[in-house]
């Protein structure tokens, strides 16, 4: 654990509903499933290392959140500062975050009002730097405004943000679905998306879900 | 069989069936359409896997290609989500499957980051670690050059990059007890020490490669076929690889010398003597040289872990010595290839309980990660592979992405094949070297 964030109360959540079955959700037989929800933290000046120059450079409140957590920068920007703070970053010549390791999406389902992130990896191979933006939104308004414009790498990363989680990305050229075929129903990567429990499609025929099959009983 | 042209909204349609080329050749000739749509995949034998070109012709310039993905996609990063920390290394080693010691690694750096046990990795696992990587780097980019080969339509080279890889995956076998897919890193170190006699194994393999891949350069460096089959073929440069986020020997054949071992290192890559082989021109012959001089560098890395592993890091352990982190037993591979000790079951079912209690504690739960997210990144042989991996403090993880670099490299397809001869697409997805297990996860 880094030693620069403070011990925050936390409330345990049980989090039910493991491989979508019900009345017994703990896998493992033993302990079993609570968990805690993941800190909501700022952190307070100096950041060390690089960090304070490259929040520096940004303009004042790009950032709602500043974390440096295990060595790693990572901005909480508001979704309407997103694509002018990308451009920033990029074309600054005193950020040159160059290049983009693309989006990855998280689904905090406790987070009410927050539930759905976009996060992005930014390198600057000019100086050698990282930084994480964090960016997100409210479940019931699944809409972040798509970057890429400036980062034209994003555009099959944000298909698949899209494809798993539901995030719309406003402005994307042709936001379909990357990896699950195009009729299907649900993003699984979503919390709330079941493990198993579906029937197996093909054409003219269907497997039901393996605990399906056949009767135990 | 015959071929078929029927109407359809999008135009007139042809199903081909094999053995019927004249009959199709006909076919087409009679339409007055200038403009043909192919669907190359994901069923092809130059797609690599299960890759779909969707190819718009005029003639045999290509003037627009789309890619399909999401054939092979699995659900691992889904299916992680609901197994320990430890078992996540048994799904992230079957997505790259050419390269899975790089996944296994990417995500077990990421565990040990977030965990903080980064710098109490033992020095013995460390340098095992960057052994096997530099071994998986050769047989990866043995497959690359000859599976291009044989796209390409030469058999030769892919019989000697099989036969190079075969020589490799045999001292993966005798150290790991698997070819592939082997989950051999582990979270806190590796998951069994060297075998007897691995590091001779793994000296007879540094004799006899590096004539080997001399015999691949003869082969194909100035091959007249080779070269104008490749040279100026599916340029990509620089300023293209930043926007479309391209890493690994793509980028370096297009003269930028980015690579992680050197610029960010990681597992005590600085404490190595070694080149990042780069190339001005571009086209898919600098790729393949770049992947060939990546190779012979590879040697001299595989070379100095040797020196280390029979030196001063002879033995010691290979695993970390928390007990609340590290596998309780100390594996050993038996003679019939089983991991398994002796030891350890005689200790936890007739003398300690405690250590019983441990043991299916850790193996059954696994351990708690504190809450929190990181993003590790290793060089895998096609470029930046990176493991996103956040925790909620429990003991499975909370999510884990992988940026595989297949997936984001394959984006530059359209870039380096519109405009081009047909023929040439097969030139410029090889050059790429994508894996679809690791493009679909």
């Amino acid at each position: 654990m880094s030693e620069n964030l403070p011990e925050v109360p936390q409330e345990p959540v049980a989090r039910t509903g493991m491989f979508g079955v019900s009345g017994s959700g703990d896998t493992s037989g033993y302990g079993g499933l609570v968990v805690r929800r993941a800190p909501q933290l700022s952190t307070p000046r100096p950041y060390g290392g690089y960090f304070d120059e490259l929040v520096d450079a940004l303009p004042e409140g790009t950032a709602e959140r500043v974390v440096v957590d295990r060595g790693e920068l990572t901005l909480h920007v508001a979704r309407e500062r997103l694509v002018e703070t990308m451009q920033r970053l990029r074309d600054d010549p005193a950020l040159r975050f160059e290049l983009s390791l693309g989006v990855s999406g998280v689904h905090y389902l406790e987070e009410t009002g927050a539930e759905l992130r976009a996060v992005y990896h930014l390198v600057s191979l000019t100086f050698n730097r990282r930084v994480r933006i964090e960016v997100s939104a409210p479940d019931t308004d699944r809409h972040i405004p798509s970057t890429v414009s400036v980062y034209p790498t994003h555009d099959w990363h944000e298909r698949e943000t899209y494809d798993f989680f539901g995030i719309i990305f406003d402005g994307h050229p042709a936001l379909t679905r990357i990896e699950m075929p195009d009729d299907w129903d649900g993003h699984p990567q979503r919390k709330d998306y079941p493990l198993g429990g579906i029937p197996v499609e093909y054409r003219g025929a269907e497997i039901p879900a393996p605990d399906q099959r056949r009767s135990y009983a | 069989m015959t071929t078929h042209a029927t109407e359809a909204a999008e135009g007139k349609v042809y199903d081909v069936a094999g053995q019927d080329w004249d009959q199709l050749v006909d076919t087409v000739l009679e339409s007055d359409e200038e403009r043909l749509v192919i669907n190359m995949g994901p069923q092809h034998p130059s797609t690599h896997g299960v890759l779909r070109l969707v190819l718009t012709l005029d003639g045999e310039t290509v003037t627009e290609a789309r890619t399909v993905i999401g054939y092979l996609h699995t659900g691992i990063e889904k299916n992680m989500e609901f197994r320990t920390w430890t078992q996540g290394v048994t799904f992230v080693t079957r997505m790259d499957y050419l390269s899975p010691i790089f996944n296994e690694t990417a995500y077990c750096l990421a565990v040990e980051k977030l965990l903080g046990i980064t710098d109490r990795i033992p020095a013995r696992a460390e340098v095992i670690r960057v052994m096997m990587m530099e071994l998986t780097r050769i047989s990866s980019h043995m497959v690359a050059i000859g599976t291009f080969g044989m796209e390409l339509g030469a058999t030769t080279p892919f019989l000697f990059g099989a036969r190079e890889r075969e020589m490799v995956l045999d001292v993966m076998e005798y150290i790991t007890g698997l070819r592939m897919n082997m989950a051999y890193v582990r979270p806190g170190g590796v998951s069994v020490d060297l075998p007897a006699g691995a590091l001779d194994k793994v000296g007879e393999l540094l004799k006899v490669m590096p004539q080997r891949i001399k015999d691949m350069r003869k082969l194909l460096d100035a091959n007249p076929v080779y070269l104008r089959r490749t040279k100026d073929v599916a340029y990509l440069d620089l300023t293209g690889c930043m926007a479309l986020g391209i890493t690994g020997p793509v980028v370096r054949a297009a003269g930028l010398p980015w690579d992680l071992r050197k610029s960010q290192p990681y597992c005590g890559y600085e404490t190595y003597d070694f080149e990042v082989p780069t190339e001005q021109s571009c086209d898919v012959y600098g790729r393949y040289l770049v992947r060939v001089a990546e190779m012979e560098e590879s040697l001299k890395i595989v070379e100095q872990c040797l020196e280390r592993l029979s030196g001063p890091l002879k033995s010691g352990p290979v695993m970390i010595e928390d007990k609340k982190i590290g596998w309780p037993s100390q594996l050993a591979l038996g003679p019939d290839g089983l991991g398994n000790s002796p030891n350890h079951i005689a200790h936890i079912m007739s003398s300690s309980m405690e250590a019983l209690i441990h043991h299916f504690k850790l193996v059954t739960e696994g351990f708690r990660v504190p809450a929190g997210q990181v993003y590790a990144s290793v060089e895998s042989p096609r470029g930046e592979l990176g493991a996103h991996v956040v925790s909620d403090g429990g003991t499975r993880p909370y999510r884990v992405h992988f940026r595989d670099p297949s997936f984001t490299n394959l984006q530059a397809v359209p870039a380096m094949c519109e405009g081009g001869m047909i023929a040439d697409v097969i030139s410029a997805v090889a050059s790429i070297d994508p894996v679809m297990g690791g493009v679909d996860r």
